[in-house]
């Protein structure tokens, strides 16, 4: 347990201090809500209408962008080998890295939701719908991202591969989370199933994630 | 036979040898009795017209196109689980043919739906999951194309594959709900299982015709791939010694 936590304190401050980029994520999705009104026009009804929608979008882009760093610095610099030669497991040890990255660069884009909800003209029942299923979800992509950064990892191929592989798996968390949100605002459904089966989502891929994961790193040792 | 026999790249080499001309010929009579069948026995359908023979060639694509993937799963578990040294080339020369098959059953559906619903597509549940399968394909084959090492990106392949097949039901159950939540009323329905004998015949037959012709395109796929590898480790070796 103590070099699990040893291992998340470090990722958590290499994340935290210069050059870890744990900010550009939310940059970035600054950056993405802000562009929208540029392209669908200043109208306060529709954005407010288009507003979970594209504040998840934003999410999920922001959350692929610092996903490359996840395990390839680790690669570059040998602590990924001490890893897999630590007696601890490497699914928790991945699991580990994996919660520190979301803890840094996920947790902010959730916490800066509200802010750029304010400039969707999202109501304050929305914006916590929003930010709440963002919460419950986000934890999903980073788990299925992990899988996508383990094997861009053990190809030796970063860049365009990842969002590629990616991108396809995480189309049932955007549709309910996408869906709670709305179901939160406008109806006619209720908030609870979608949001539950986002919850299911994530625990399923807080599983299936470190396995897959694992088993690539494992692959590409030999 | 068994199974294990074939991990010998030659011994499989010799049998596919053997086996492929009747195989192609196998098709290519599947494919003219049921083509046959489709022009000279299948009526028009009262509301579609001659249209529903477009339904001949997209419904046994559709299948292959989930069928391809489950076989490039057990070939991933083959890789994953035996090292059998053939599983890697069988699933690798399934992608590509897979992701015909699946744009072949998007293009026909899109062909199919521009006559019956007046547009070329609509985001109902079956396309829209056919699409992401057909994006994942993409992702599988994108893979395969970036690394020249085959043997690493054999394993690396092979996990994608089985998380696509974990995920694939998961985003079929979640695209059917979204899509219920968006359009209730369902525009394909072929009622059923109650097709009459003169349509379901020519189905299956075209069905097992396009079956025969995976089976082909895949024996002759897999040994390009082993020949492929061979003249590789010839160059290699060529390089090493020079």
């Amino acid at each position: 347990m103590t070099s699990l936590s040893a291992l998340f304190l470090r990722d958590v401050r290499l994340a935290m201090r210069v050059g870890g980029g744990a900010l550009m994520g939310v940059l970035f999705f600054l950056i993405v809500v802000t562009l929208v009104p540029f392209a669908f026009g200043p109208d306060l009804a529709q954005l407010r209408r288009i507003g979970p929608a594209v504040l998840w979008i934003g999410a999920l882009l922001a959350s692929l962008l610092t996903l490359d760093r996840l395990l390839a610095a680790d690669a570059e610099d040998g602590s990924l080998d001490l890893l897999l030669m630590s007696a601890t497991p490497l699914e928790l040890a991945v699991l580990a890295k994996a919660a520190a990255h979301w803890l840094t660069s996920s947790l902010p884009l959730v916490i800066a939701t509200p802010l750029l909800g304010l400039f969707l003209n999202l109501e304050p029942s929305a914006i916590g719908a929003v930010a709440l299923t963002l919460l419950a979800g986000t934890p999903a992509l980073t788990c299925i991202g992990l899988i996508g950064a383990a094997l861009s990892v053990v190809l030796r191929r970063g860049g365009l591969l990842l969002p590629v592989l990616v991108l396809p798996l995480t189309v049932p968390v955007l549709i309910f989370g996408v869906a709670a949100s709305n179901a939160a605002i406008v109806g006619p459904m209720s908030f609870g199933a979608p949001f539950a089966i986002l919850c299911a989502l994530t625990l399923g891929s807080l599983v299936l994630g470190p396995l897959a994961a694992a088993a690539a790193l494992r692959s590409g040792l030999e | 036979m068994a199974l294990i026999d074939l991990a010998n790249p030659t011994r499989f080499l010799n049998l596919t040898a053997r086996v492929l001309p009747w195989l192609t010929a196998a098709t290519a009579l599947a494919f003219a009795f049921g083509i046959y069948l489709v022009w000279a026995v299948a009526p028009d359908d009262y509301q579609m017209g001659a249209v529903v023979k477009i339904m001949f060639v997209h419904v046994p694509n559709a299948w292959l196109a989930m069928g391809v993937w489950a076989v490039m799963s057990l070939s991933a578990i083959g890789t994953l689980v035996w090292r059998h040294p053939l599983a890697d080339v069988a699933a690798k020369s399934a992608a590509p043919i897979g992701a015909a098959f699946t744009f072949l059953a998007l293009v026909t559906g899109a062909l199919w739906g521009r006559p019956m619903w007046g547009t070329y597509w609509v985001w109902d549940a079956r396309l829209t999951s056919v699409l992401v399968l057909f994006l994942m394909y993409l992702g599988v084959i994108a893979l395969w194309r970036t690394v020249d090492d085959p043997s690493r990106a054999g394993r690396a392949a092979a996990i994608l594959t089985l998380v696509g097949a974990i995920n694939l039901p998961i985003i079929k159950f979640s695209v059917d709900w979204w899509n219920t939540l968006h359009q209730p009323a369902s525009v394909l329905r072929l009622g059923g299982p109650a097709i009459h004998p003169a349509i379901l015949t020519p189905l299956m037959v075209m069905a097992l015709a396009f079956l025969l012709l995976f089976v082909t395109l895949h024996l002759a796929a897999m040994r390009n791939e082993i020949l492929r590898r061979r003249v590789r480790t010839l160059w290699l070796m060529q390089a090493q010694g020079a």
